[in-house]
C-alpha cells in the first residue's frame, strides 16, 4: 500500500516537473546563442613589425645574454651540489659566489628598464627562453607549432559546427558543380511544383553510394508525369557530377546529404 | 511497473532530431542534351526487301537520320557524331555497353531494329538512360513501308516527350502559301509539307489568290480564304481526302478565318456596313453569330484552348492593340500597353501565352506575352515579319519574313522561319519556293 503511494507520488512529482518545464509560459525561452567559435591569438608581431626587427633583435640578444648569465650563475649551486663528493669548494669562495649572484639578481634598475622596452614586443614571449629560441633560431619549429595550433582550432571548429552544416564556400562549390551537370528539361509546366528532393549517401571522396528520391510516390501519380522526367534529370546530374565537390574534412557531417532540385526559377525565367 | 512508466516517460521526452544537410539547387544548364542515335539495325533479308520496295540502301540508317535531324532542329538535344560510336547497332539494341556510351559523353541512347513483316514495316526502338544504365522506354510500330518518314517522326515525338516532359511536335505538317513570280504579279498556291520540309505538296493550282490557311486543332481539316471572281470566299479542305467545300461568301472580309478549339466553329472578322467586327460560324448549321459590336476595327480573333476566351486586335483605343474577351463578347479587356502597334494575336495551345506581331519604329517583332498582358518578351526583330503560328505543344513559333527589295525592286523574298519560345534556336524552314502565312497542324498520330 505504502509502496504504491510512494511510487505514485514520485511519478506524479516527475510528471509535474516535466510538464512545468515544457509549458511555454513557465519555462524561459532558451537564448538563441550563436555557436562559440574559439579564436586563439598567435604572436605574429615579430614577422609583421619589420621596422622594429633590428631593434628587437638587439634587445632580444641582450636579454638572451642576460638570461644566459642568470642561468649560468644560478646553476652553480646545483653543480656545487653535484660536485660536492668530488671537490668541495672552500667556504669563503662559496659565499663570494653566492653574494655575486645575489648582487646581480638584486639589480632591479637595469632589469626594469630593459623590461619596459621589451614590453612593446610582448614581454612574455621574450621572457620565455624556449619562445625566444624559436623566434630567432628555430623558425621551422615555430611554424610547426603554429600549424599544430591551427589544427587544434579547425578541429575545435569542426566539433562546434557539426550542427551548422556546410560553410557558405563549401556549399557554393557543391552548387556550382551541380549547376553545370544539371540539364533542365525545358518542357516542364512551370506553374506546377517542380521540387525534387534527393537524399544521398556519400563516400569520403564524394562518390555516391546510394540515392533516394524522397517523394518517390509522386512519380507514379496520374498527371505527374513531368515529375518523373524532372527526377530523372536530377539523378543524371548527380551521376554526371560524381565525385561531388565535398569538403575534405567533416565526413560525418556530410556523409548524408539532401539535394533539393527546384527548376521553377529557371523555367519561369 | 516502474520500468513501464519510465519507458513511457522516456518516449515522451523530446528527442533531438538529427538534422541532415540540405543544399538547394535552383539553377542548371540549358545546354542541349547529348544523345546518341544508333542506326536502327536491319537483317540482310529485310535490307534487300526494303531496297526493292523503297529504293533505299539502308532504311534503318535513313530512319535514324530523321530522328537525329529532328532532335537537332529542336535545339534541346545534341545528337553525337556516329563515327564516335563504339558499339554496333545490332548489339547495342540488345544490350548496350553503357561504359562505351558514357565514354563519348552520351546521356541518352536510342537503339532499334527494322524488319519487314507481312509486307509491313515494323520498327521497334528503345530509349536508354546511359548514366543510370537502364531502359527508359521500348515501343514498336507497324505501318506500310511508304510511311517510313513518319515512323522517324513518331519515334522522335516519343523520345522528346520522355526526356523533356512535354509532347513532341515532329509528326506534324505545316500548311502555307507558296509564292512565285515577281512581287507585283505573285502566283500564290496552297501548299503543305511535313514539319521538316519533306513531302511538299501543292493543294491549289494558283489560278486564284489564296490567303491565311489555318489548320483545325483537332484534325487535318484546313480553312482558308480564296478570291473567286474577285470575291473573298472561305473554304474548308480535308488534307487526307482532298475534299473541299465552300463555307460561305463574305464580302468585305478583312482577316483570316480560324477554327474554335473543338473544330466545330470558325471565328473570323468581316466588314458589314463598313464596320469590321468579329463573327463566328457554326460549321454544322452554318449559323453566323456576331461577337463584337463596336465602331472600331476588330480583327484577327483567336480562341483560347479551353474555348472560354477570345483574343483579337482592335483600334478602339486609337491605336491597334491586343484585347481579350469572353467567348460571348463580354468583358473586353485591353492587354497590350507597350509602345508601337500590336497585331495577329494567337493563343498558345498550352493556354499560358499569346504570340503577336509588333510594329515599332519601323521594325517588326514577333513576341509573346502572358494572357493578362504581363511579361511581354520580344523574340525576334526584322525588317518585315508576321503571322506567328504555334507548334502543337506550344514550344515553337513559325512565321514568315520578307526581305527588303533594292532600288530596282529586286531581291524580294519571303521565307518561313521558326523560333523557340525562349528566343533561341531561330531557323529558316526550307521550302521549294517563297512562302508566307504558315500554320502548324496538330499531331498526326493523335
Amino acid at each position: 500500500m505504502n509502496r504504491n503511494v510512494v511510487i505514485s507520488f514520485g511519478l506524479h512529482t516527475l510528471l509535474v516537473i516535466i510538464t512545468a518545464m515544457s509549458l511555454p509560459f513557465l519555462s524561459k525561452k532558451p537564448i538563441d546563442l550563436p555557436p562559440i567559435v574559439s579564436v586563439e591569438l598567435i604572436q605574429i608581431s615579430d614577422k609583421t613589425n619589420i621596422p622594429f626587427a633590428p631593434k628587437a633583435k638587439k634587445i632580444i640578444e641582450k636579454i638572451k645574454e642576460k638570461e644566459k648569465k642568470l642561468v649560468s650563475e644560478q646553476a652553480p649551486p646545483k653543480k656545487i651540489k653535484k660536485q660536492k663528493p668530488d671537490a668541495i669548494p672552500l667556504p669563503d669562495q662559496k659565499i663570494e659566489k653566492i653574494k655575486k649572484v645575489k648582487d646581480e639578481k638584486q639589480n632591479p634598475e637595469k632589469v626594469e628598464t630593459e623590461i619596459k622596452q621589451i614590453s612593446e614586443f610582448e614581454k612574455k614571449d621574450l621572457f620565455d627562453p624556449n619562445s625566444i629560441a624559436a623566434l630567432i633560431d628555430k623558425s621551422k619549429v615555430e611554424s610547426a607549432e603554429t600549424n599544430k595550433k591551427l589544427d587544434k582550432i579547425t578541429q575545435n571548429q569542426d566539433k562546434e559546427t557539426d550542427f551548422v552544416g556546410l560553410t557558405l564556400s563549401e556549399e557554393d562549390a557543391l552548387k556550382a558543380q551541380i549547376f553545370g551537370c544539371w540539364s533542365i528539361p525545358l518542357g516542364l509546366p512551370y506553374n506546377e511544383n517542380l521540387l525534387v528532393r534527393i537524399k544521398l549517401q556519400l563516400k569520403p571522396d564524394g562518390s555516391i553510394i546510394r540515392t533516394e528520391i524522397l517523394d518517390h510516390a509522386r512519380m507514379n501519380k496520374p498527371g505527374q508525369g513531368f515529375y518523373k522526367v524532372l527526377a530523372e534529370s536530377a539523378l543524371r546530374a548527380i551521376k554526371l557530377c560524381q565525385p561531388l565537390r565535398v569538403p575534405s574534412k567533416g565526413y560525418e557531417k556530410w556523409r548524408e546529404l539532401q539535394l533539393n532540385f527546384d527548376a521553377r526559377e529557371m523555367l519561369e525565367g | 511497473m516502474i520500468i513501464k512508466y519510465l519507458t513511457i516517460l522516456l518516449i515522451l521526452l523530446p528527442i533531438k532530431a538529427l538534422a541532415i544537410i540540405e543544399v538547394d539547387i535552383t539553377r542548371g544548364n540549358l545546354n542541349p542534351l547529348p544523345v546518341a542515335v544508333s542506326p536502327l539495325s536491319l537483317d540482310e533479308e529485310s535490307k534487300n526487301n526494303f531496297k526493292i520496295i523503297l529504293k533505299k540502301e539502308n532504311i534503318g540508317e535513313e530512319i535514324s537520320a530523321i530522328v537525329e535531324n529532328n532532335l537537332k532542329q529542336s535545339g534541346l538535344f545534341n545528337p553525337l557524331n556516329k563515327d564516335a560510336f563504339l558499339q554496333k547497332p545490332d548489339i547495342a539494341n540488345l544490350k548496350p555497353r553503357f561504359e562505351d556510351w558514357n565514354l563519348i559523353k552520351a546521356q541518352a541512347l536510342i537503339t532499334g531494329k527494322v524488319t519487314l513483316v507481312d509486307e509491313k514495316l515494323r520498327v521497334e526502338f528503345r530509349l536508354w538512360d546511359v548514366l543510370a544504365g537502364k531502359e527508359m522506354m521500348a515501343l514498336a510500330f507497324t505501318t506500310v513501308p511508304n510511311n517510313w518518314r513518319r515512323v522517324g517522326h513518331i519515334i522522335t515525338d516519343k523520345v522528346y516527350e520522355r526526356l523533356t516532359g512535354e509532347k513532341g511536335y515532329f509528326d506534324t505538317r505545316i500548311i502555307y502559301v507558296a509564292e512565285e513570280g515577281p512581287k507585283t504579279n505573285r502566283v500564290k498556291k496552297l501548299a503543305v509539307m511535313d514539319q521538316d520540309g519533306f513531302n511538299n505538296k501543292y493543294l491549289t493550282l494558283g489560278n486564284e489568290l489564296v490567303l491565311t490557311p489555318r489548320f483545325s486543332p483537332t484534325n487535318q481539316m484546313v480553312t482558308y480564304l480564296s478570291y473567286f471572281r474577285n470575291l473573298p470566299r472561305v473554304y474548308l479542305l480535308d488534307i487526307e481526302t482532298g475534299m473541299q467545300e465552300v463555307v460561305g461568301d463574305f464580302p468585305g472580309m478583312t482577316f483570316a478565318p480560324r477554327f474554335s478549339p473543338d473544330g466545330k466553329k470558325i471565328i473570323m472578322s468581316f466588314a458589314k456596313d463598313g464596320n469590321s467586327d468579329i463573327y463566328t460560324m457554326d460549321l454544322e448549321n452554318r449559323i453566323v453569330e456576331r461577337v463584337t459590336n463596336h465602331p472600331s476595327i476588330d480583327t484577327s480573333p483567336s480562341y483560347s484552348p479551353n474555348g472560354k476566351y477570345i483574343t483579337f486586335n482592335s483600334d478602339r483605343s486609337g491605336y491597334q492593340q491586343i484585347y481579350v474577351m469572353q467567348s460571348n463578347g463580354k468583358k473586353v479587356k485591353r492587354i497590350s500597353f507597350g509602345n508601337g502597334l500590336y497585331g495577329t494575336p494567337v493563343w498558345s495551345p498550352r493556354g499560358d501565352l499569346i504570340a503577336f506581331t509588333k510594329l515599332h519604329k519601323g521594325k517588326f517583332y514577333i513576341g509573346v506575352m502572358r494572357t493578362d498582358g504581363t511579361g511581354e518578351r520580344l523574340l525576334t526583330e526584322n525588317f518585315y515579319q508576321e503571322a506567328p503560328s504555334w507548334s502543337p505543344n506550344g514550344r515553337v513559333l513559325i512565321f514568315y519574313r520578307e526581305t527588303k527589295t533594292n532600288s530596282k525592286g529586286e531581291g524580294f523574298s519571303a521565307k518561313l522561319w521558326s523560333i523557340d519560345l525562349t528566343g533561341y534556336n531561330e531557323k529558316m524552314v526550307e521550302t521549294n519556293t517563297d512562302a508566307s502565312d504558315p500554320s502548324w497542324s496538330s499531331l498526326l498520330s493523335n
